[in-house]
């Protein structure tokens, strides 16, 4: 308890320096709100007068003060575009966000823990050269263009699946998984790709490690060693889904654009796009919390798969 | 093979419809109830943009714009051949001078919440518009003053009276883009104009519903079963504008490949703006109308504060180099779709179309555009061109201006962004070396380009707030002598003068002319009644079941 007490009380200045690097480097970039809600024709005094009364005419210290005392209280602040509150904007996209980043992760863990012990256990040999030709080609190829034809195939062609949106699962599990299919099974690609090579490629070493050999000298079946090697190797296989789960519910930009998935990706570029600054600031400094959470959760995990951790 | 014939069950009969009249009672009670609970029919549109500011008196954004149709309603409505019609107001009369007019609201309008609407909440919209809106302004430099009259026929009565002539009142009050005068509720347009309402209340054929609001993907409205609609038929944005379809939903697709996609599937019902490459494809689709969508200008600005444009001569010259075919067609539109040349600054084939002072431009001329740089003294100084990266056709445009510029010998620096910072860096009067710019590219829809007071880029009053910022004198009185005349024809006569000037001092170079499409799934009707760039979605109808 400790140690936890100790790790979460660390990502504090870390969460302080994100807020601060946050909140200057929107603020310094070029672009201008007031400027683009005002429109074509106002004038310079129009925008003048919208600063003001957005506030972003006080000095960056000020603005920068008010943020983070609202936000210490828990208010994550409004959108100056839209005037709805930032915690209902998270709050409309952290449902398909999550689904995406579940049931991505759980294909791709289905899918590349077995692919990636088979192709160790037959190094060298032609199901491994296949499953590793498989593991390049999903990894290479743009996410986009497999998603175009995604959709070409099962959406248009077979008229299996929709385009695009997403239905909430309280709507009913048919719908709700009928939408969240192609863009899964298109991002899952990549995550099978990459955790099926780091499976065998950690779980390769540990089977030419003396206790596997002995194991194996002891008449143990190739399940059962296949297994001890597994756990063996589970710790980067760990960190890599754990990062990955993080990278998806920080949001996957381009599959939520292709299939009109209203996730926090879109919310993150709609708003740099307006330079919708306390949605941005918001939803950056969630995203490096969940990071956090998420670096603090693996850490936590090691505990279980390695006793010399524990100890 | 005769067959042997068996005496009619009677009795059997009897008891068989006996035990069928409960079952086919239930039956009927359950198709009953389910009509009741049929599905609402929806109409799926993809906006051209995704809806982010809901006050139409505020913004110049279309989105806004169409967001205000659906949910406002308007004193006056214009038909498709231009001609202001009344919507709200049962009648109207105008003094002999022009001076003073009265108006009347016809009875039964109300506000979404069951409030009526009354002449006072008509009153505080047009002040509130009037303080944002470049006819409302006019009308103000005009001495225009809203009143309320007194409280006969159920506070239905208001008077506009003017100090000088103003031959525009009824244009202006249906001023069909940039800031509509739409009516809200007073308590809601008494705000500050120098920021948008946020709340939605307003008397239009539909609902705004703010509990399915996701901004970025989805914008629902459901039909207002109280609206009290006028009894001659829908034309453009007069007439009954009682909606048809039960449920519209806007839903915001960023992609182009995936809307188009959608189209094709008959997830979505309507493409409000097809992307120009996506115009062919949809064509060849059995199930899909590609319908033109509204004519548009692309204009190249150039800020006139700065050397090398603060000399008209080099505007010029810019303007003898354009090749307005090349331009058009690199933004990707279909030879159908796009102008070889268009001489007006007023819309081809619109209602102010003409020719005036354009001869010398007919053709690109680059030899005698090299010719005006040298004798206007150009030396060399930088253009700075603001190339937007995430404005596909206008980046292309924008690519060809800048070749352009290159063939006659000036020096470009070209600075990439996106549309964003595009916006921002344009308020900027710097000169183009230190942090300013020399040109961008961007476009007009017909309403926002058709006449003198609509086309805001050709506003040239000295210390305007218009990028590009152009200042003459002349040009400015000619437009106000032009709103200041009180009929059609006088207009019509002074609109050459008015242009013959702009080609002389060049406010901004004009790119071409194209039309916007928009796409629609062929079980939708009434779509052959939809008429510009305004997309009238209380017009069509879907069968009841369809998906």
């Amino acid at each position: 308890m400790r140690h936890l007490l100790n790790r979460v009380a660390a990502t504090l200045p870390v969460m302080a320096v994100v807020a601060v690097l946050v909140f200057l480097l929107i603020h310094l970039s070029p672009g201008d709100p007031a400027a683009l809600i005002a429109g074509d024709t106002a004038s310079a005094d129009d925008i003048a007068r919208l600063h003001a009364a957005l506030g972003l005419d006080r000095p960056l210290w000020s603005q920068f003060l008010l943020w983070a005392g609202r936000l210490a209280q828990g208010d994550l602040g409004t959108s100056i575009f839209t005037h709805v509150p930032v915690s209902r904007l998270l709050a409309q996209r952290v449902e398909p966000t999550l689904s995406i980043a579940l049931l991505t992760m759980t294909l791709a863990v289905a899918a590349s823990i077995p692919l990636g012990v088979l192709a160790a256990h037959m190094a060298g040999r032609w199901v491994d050269r296949l499953v590793m030709l498989f593991a390049v080609l999903a990894f290479s190829v743009p996410v986009f263009l497999v998603g175009y034809l995604l959709i070409y195939g099962f959406a248009i062609t077979l008229g299996w699946l929709p385009v695009q949106g997403y239905v909430p699962l309280s709507k009913g599990v048919g719908p709700w998984l009928s939408h969240l299919i192609l863009p899964c099974v298109n991002l899952s690609l990549v995550y099978t790709a990459l955790l099926t090579r780091m499976t065998r490629a950690t779980v390769l070493d540990v089977l030419h490690e003396d206790h596997i050999r002995t194991a194996r000298a002891k008449g143990l079946g190739v399940v059962a060693v296949l297994g001890h090697a597994l756990r063996c190797a589970a710790i980067p296989i760990v960190t890599t889904i754990g990062v990955g789960i993080a990278f998806l519910i920080g949001g996957v930009v381009v599959t939520e654009t292709v299939f009109a998935i209203p996730g926090i990706g879109r919310l993150v570029i709609d708003s740099v796009q307006r330079h919708d600054y306390p949605v941005i600031q918001s939803v950056l400094l969630l995203s490096a919390g969940l990071y956090v959470l998420v670096n603090l959760l693996i850490d936590l995990s090691y505990r279980l798969f390695d006793p010399r951790i524990r100890a | 093979m005769p067959t042997a014939h068996r005496p009619f069950p009677l009795k059997r009969a009897i008891l068989g419809a006996c035990a069928a009249l409960p079952l086919l009672t239930a039956g009927t009670f359950a198709a009953a109830a389910f009509a009741a609970d049929a599905p609402p029919v929806t109409l799926r549109m993809v906006p051209q943009a995704d809806l982010k500011i809901l006050d139409p008196m505020f913004t110049t954004n279309y989105v806004t714009r169409n967001f205000g149709y659906l949910v406002y309603d308007t004193l006056f409505g214009q038909d498709s051949h231009g001609v202001a019609k009344p919507q709200m107001v049962e009648r109207y009369s105008r003094s002999e001078d022009g001076l003073t007019w009265h108006f009347t609201l016809r009875p039964g309008l109300a506000f979404h919440d069951g409030s009526p609407v009354r002449a006072a909440d008509c009153v505080a919209s047009l002040r509130r518009w009037a303080a944002r809106d470049n006819y409302g302004r006019a009308m103000t430099a005009a001495g225009a003053e809203w009143r309320v009259d007194d409280a006969e026929d159920g506070g239905r009565n208001f008077t506009l009276t003017l100090k000088k002539p103003f031959g525009l009142v009824l244009e202006a009050l249906s001023k069909v883009s940039g800031m509509i005068p739409v009516i809200m509720p007073e308590k809601l347009a008494e705000q500050s104009p120098s920021q948008p309402v946020t709340e939605v209340d307003g008397s239009g054929p539909y609902m705004f519903k703010r509990d399915e609001w996701v901004p970025g993907s989805k914008v629902v409205f459901v039909r207002n079963p109280h609206y009290a609609g006028r009894t001659d038929d829908p034309d453009f944005l007069s007439g009954n504008r009682t909606g048809r379809i039960d449920r519209i939903e806007w839903i915001y697709l960023p992609d182009a490949n995936s809307a188009t996609a959608a189209l094709t599937t008959g997830e979505v019902d309507m493409l409000e703006l097809v992307p120009p490459d996506y115009i062919g494809p949809l064509r060849a689709d059995g199930d899909v109308r590609v319908v033109e969508g509204g004519a548009y200008q692309a204009n190249l600005i150039v800020n006139q504060l700065h050397p090398p444009f603060d000399n008209p001569k080099i505007r010029q010259a810019v303007l003898h180099a354009v090749n307005q075919e090349a331009v058009v067609a690199a933004m990707g539109y279909p030879p159908d779709l796009r102008l070889a040349h268009c001489a007006s600054f007023f819309i081809c084939g619109g209602a102010n179309d003409t020719a005036a002072g354009s001869e010398p431009y007919r053709k690109p001329d680059p030899a005698l555009a090299k010719r005006l740089l040298d004798e206007a003294g150009y030396k060399g100084e930088p253009v700075v061109v603001l190339l937007p990266t995430d404005y596909a056709s206008l980046n292309a445009a924008a690519l060809v201006a800048i070749q352009t510029l290159k063939s006659i010998g000036m020096t470009v620096t070209v600075q990439s962004m996106d549309w964003a910072t595009l916006v921002a860096r344009r308020a900027k009067k710097d000169p183009p070396a230190s942090g300013g710019w020399s040109v961008y590219v961007t476009q007009a829809a017909t309403f926002d380009a058709n006449s003198p007071i609509n086309n805001f880029m050709l506003g040239a009053a000295c210390g305007n707030g218009m990028p590009g910022w152009p200042c003459d004198e002349a040009l400015d009185g000619l437009r106000a002598d032009w709103i200041r005349a009180g009929t059609p024809e006088e207009r019509r006569a002074r609109l050459d003068g008015f242009q013959e000037r702009a080609y002389q001092v060049v406010p901004y170079v004009p790119l071409g002319q194209f039309s916007a499409a928009f796409a629609i799934r062929k079980d939708v009707k009434h779509a052959d009644r939809l008429w510009g760039d305004v997309p009238q979605l209380w017009m069509l109808d879907k069968a009841a079941g369809a998906p």
